[in-house]
């Protein structure tokens, strides 16, 4: 058996890096989430600064990628491997965008109060990030059963998100004061649904991977 | 579409080698048809079983069939020059006769009875133009064939094969002997021909197959393992061991 | 890297010692070769220079050695050579084609090739022996330029069938495969791509062939070619003498003055020589260029 001993090293490296961007995006989610609950800035800043890391990350695969196709000219699943690992990272690196401007509102009520203690959208942001980790895990096990169990998954966040928004709506009229920071958390609800539809791509991807079609998994 | 070549339970044996097993192929008309697979795979023997170059081969076998236009090739009736007027040849190392490029070009047709002399002038002229090679050569076409660059006689040789106006041209990996732009050269033609032809080609190069071809067969051990469209293979195959081959992770 | 490893010196000059030792030995083989022609060539020319004169082309042999040319001889000569050459060439390049295109490989055609590489290995005498049995005798053709020619051609024959199957084999097989791919018959690729590419390969030898024939005496002393012809043949069944029996003749004879004639006429015989291989050279390399 001919390998391609050193394209499969670099493959594998595609493979080590979007595994560590997807932990880095997690934890971005979740600081920045944390930073919301105690309006705590140090907190978001942190998550505003580490963004930069997610996105050299990116850069990183696309280098490597593109590298790998003029030298090694891959074709079938060596090309998809290439293909998926742009996509799944530039996912990533917008997941990433996401949770940084959710640390941003955190940081647009400094010196507010919260209207209300949250208690959705953390559920909300721990059923979405348990899918990116799912999302993350069916990519490195190139396991498509993980990747549609995980995007019916979205169905539950898409719920969640729905009484989010009823549920400020009511603050919206009732309440004219407390207007401007309800807008910023239905936003905050906004951006945590699209960082699921994003790891709902992540599930995509991999189904193309494994089988060469492409499924739409946002349905 | 009707395929103008159908290969059905072909199987070919030199002397007790069992060459092909059972192929099974259609070749559409006027498409391009490339033929990939590891050195010893029968790519090559398919390939001259259409036009019957291996009948020169001692002790080889035939069973099955191989219809051309509908007619059984190896049937009895059939007469192999007047087959192999209709199926044209292109080999691997550049082959002109030590003639003069004129003569390369009228070596077929006069074979085949045109002697007149303006008729081959326009058969020598048009064939060349086809291989995209007049523009080179129409000022020397009493130069020998030999001085040509390898290119410059493989396209020359092509124009030889299209001289006696075949509607199948074979291609026995036509470009392996020759530089990249050469290569690319003739890829280009092969574009423009298929048009006109049905073009079959063995080729080493998958990249080649990749760029040129409409359909691909991968063969292994004297099997057709995938036959599909180019792109679907390249991309999709739906055998392991063609996904194997193509990336080049073949043992 | 540190340095240029020199290696041991010592060794590498001995190593030198016995290249050098070996190029003088191999020179000394070529010369010796060389040598020993040059000196035979000088004694000859130094014999035979003054009696080259018109007269030897235009005198019949004579007993007297100022009267003596060789006007029958040469003549004899050329008339073989020319009868000689279609015959041989017909007949060999024939069968050349018919053993390296049609025989395929049969025990039959490998026994016949067997024989056919011996005979170009049997002694000239032998052909003599065979000519005289079949063609003096048993065809009734008497001591004739037939008979001569007809023995010659024999001896040739396994030579140029020989030189031949080579030319044909040295043809590139693609350049078959191109004219059958255009569907070309057997004959038609044989006539129109494989015998004018290989026919350079066989008119050098054919011609190297000829060289040898018209150097032969042996043969011919055995079909009883005359020694003394006063006329030219004028019929195929007339008789006839060749350059290298008058010369034998003269060489024999007890007079100085007919050895220098020999010496003269060998001159002329090797002129011959070196034109026809001069010739195959030329044919050669003129067109092995299109090969």
């Amino acid at each position: 058996m001919i390998r391609r001993i050193e394209f499969d090293q670099q493959l594998d490296e595609l493979k080590t890096l979007l595994r560590e961007m997807g932990k880095h995006m997690e934890e971005a989610l979740a600081l920045a989430v944390q930073s919301l609950q105690t309006l705590d800035a140090d907190k978001a800043q942190r998550v505003v600064d580490n963004d930069v890391q997610l996105n050299a990350m990116e850069e990183q695969i696309m280098d490597i990628g593109s590298r790998l196709i003029v030298t090694q000219q891959p074709v079938a699943k060596d090309l998809r491997r290439i293909l998926v690992a742009f996509r799944i990272a530039s996912d990533l690196e917008r997941m990433g965008d996401l949770a940084r401007d959710v640390a941003k509102v955190t940081l647009r009520l400094q010196g507010q109060k919260l209207i209300k203690p949250l208690v959705d959208l953390p559920r909300m942001s721990d059923q979405v990030r348990a899918m990116v980790s799912e999302s993350i895990e069916s990519y490195l096990t190139e396991n498509t059963d993980l990747a549609y169990k995980m995007a019916q998954d979205d169905d539950q966040v898409d719920h969640l998100y729905s009484i989010i928004l009823q549920d400020l709506f009511a603050h919206l009229t009732s309440d004219p004061d407390t207007a401007n920071q309800a807008m910023l958390l239905v936003m905050v609800g906004r951006y945590i649904e699209r960082i699921a539809d994003h790891a709902t791509n992540i599930g995509e991807s991999t189904v193309y991977l494994v089988t060469g079609h492409r499924p739409d998994l946002n349905q | 579409m009707e395929a103008i070549i159908q290969i059905e339970k072909l199987n070919l044996y030199y002397d007790t080698y069992h060459a092909l097993k059972n192929v099974d192929l259609d070749i559409p008309e006027k498409t391009v048809t490339a033929f990939i697979g590891p050195s010893g795979c029968g790519k090559s023997t398919l390939l001259r079983t259409l036009n019957r170059m291996n009948d020169m081969i001692p002790a080889t076998r035939i069973e099955g069939s191989v219809r051309i236009g509908g007619t059984e090739i190896y049937g009895e009736d059939v007469h192999v020059e007047a087959l192999r007027k209709q199926v044209g040849m292109v080999f691997q190392q550049p082959n002109p006769f030590p003639k003069s490029i004129y003569d390369n070009i009228a070596y077929g047709p006069r074979l085949h009875g045109i002697k007149s002399k303006s008729d081959l002038d326009g058969i020598v002229e048009q064939s060349l133009k086809q291989a995209a090679l007049w523009e080179e050569v129409k000022d020397y076409l009493k130069r020998s064939a030999l001085s040509l660059s390898g290119g410059q006689q493989q396209r020359l040789c092509i124009a030889r094969a299209l001289a006696v106006q075949p509607d199948i041209l074979l291609m026995d990996e036509a470009t392996s002997a020759l530089d990249p732009i050469s290569t690319l050269k003739i890829e280009e033609l092969v574009q423009e021909l298929k048009s006109t032809y049905t073009i079959v080609m063995v080729t080493h190069n998958m990249h080649q197959a990749a760029r040129v071809s409409g359909q691909t067969v991968f063969f292994l051990n004297g099997e057709v393992v995938e036959s599909a469209s180019t792109d679907v293979l390249f991309s999709t195959p739906s055998d392991a061991r063609t996904e194997d081959y193509i990336s080049g992770r073949f043992g | 890297m540190e340095r240029l490893n020199l290696g041991d010196s010592k060794r590498i000059n001995r190593r030198r010692i016995s290249d050098q030792t070996l190029h003088m030995i191999f020179l000394a083989c070529t010369s010796i070769g060389i040598l020993v022609l040059m000196a035979l060539i000088g004694t000859i020319v130094m014999d035979g220079i003054h009696r080259l004169s018109p007269d030897l082309f235009t005198n019949y042999p004579s007993r007297i050695a100022d009267r003596a040319g060789l006007k029958s001889p040469i003549v004899g000569t050329i008339y073989l050579l020319l009868l000689m050459a279609p015959l041989s060439f017909i007949l060999g390049v024939g069968a050349a084609i018919f053993l390296e295109e049609y025989a395929g490989r049969s025990r039959w055609v490998r026994l016949i090739q067997l024989n056919i590489s011996t005979l170009a290995g049997v002694p000239s005498i032998i052909y003599g022996i065979l000519g005289l049995a079949i063609f003096v005798r048993g065809m009734n053709l008497g001591r004739s330029l037939l008979s001569g020619v007809l023995t010659m051609t024999l001896l040739v024959l396994p030579i140029i069938i020989v030189a031949a199957q080579e030319a044909l084999r040295a043809v590139p097989k693609n350049r078959r495969d191109a004219s059958y791919a255009l569907g070309a018959t057997k004959w038609q690729t044989v006539s129109k791509s494989v015998l004018p590419s290989a026919m350079p390969g066989i008119m050098t030898g054919v011609i190297l062939a000829l060289s040898r024939a018209i150097g032969e005496t042996a043969p011919l002393i055995m079909i009883g070619a005359l020694t003394y012809v006063a006329f030219l043949p004028e019929n195929l069944l007339d008789s006839f003498t060749v350059m290298p029996i008058q010369i034998f003749n003269w060489i024999s004879r007890p007079s100085e003055a007919f050895h220098e004639l020999a010496a003269s006429g060998i001159i002329l015989l090797l002129i011959m020589l070196f034109i026809m291989n001069i010739a195959a050279v030329w044919i050669r390399n003129k067109y092995s260029k299109n090969i």
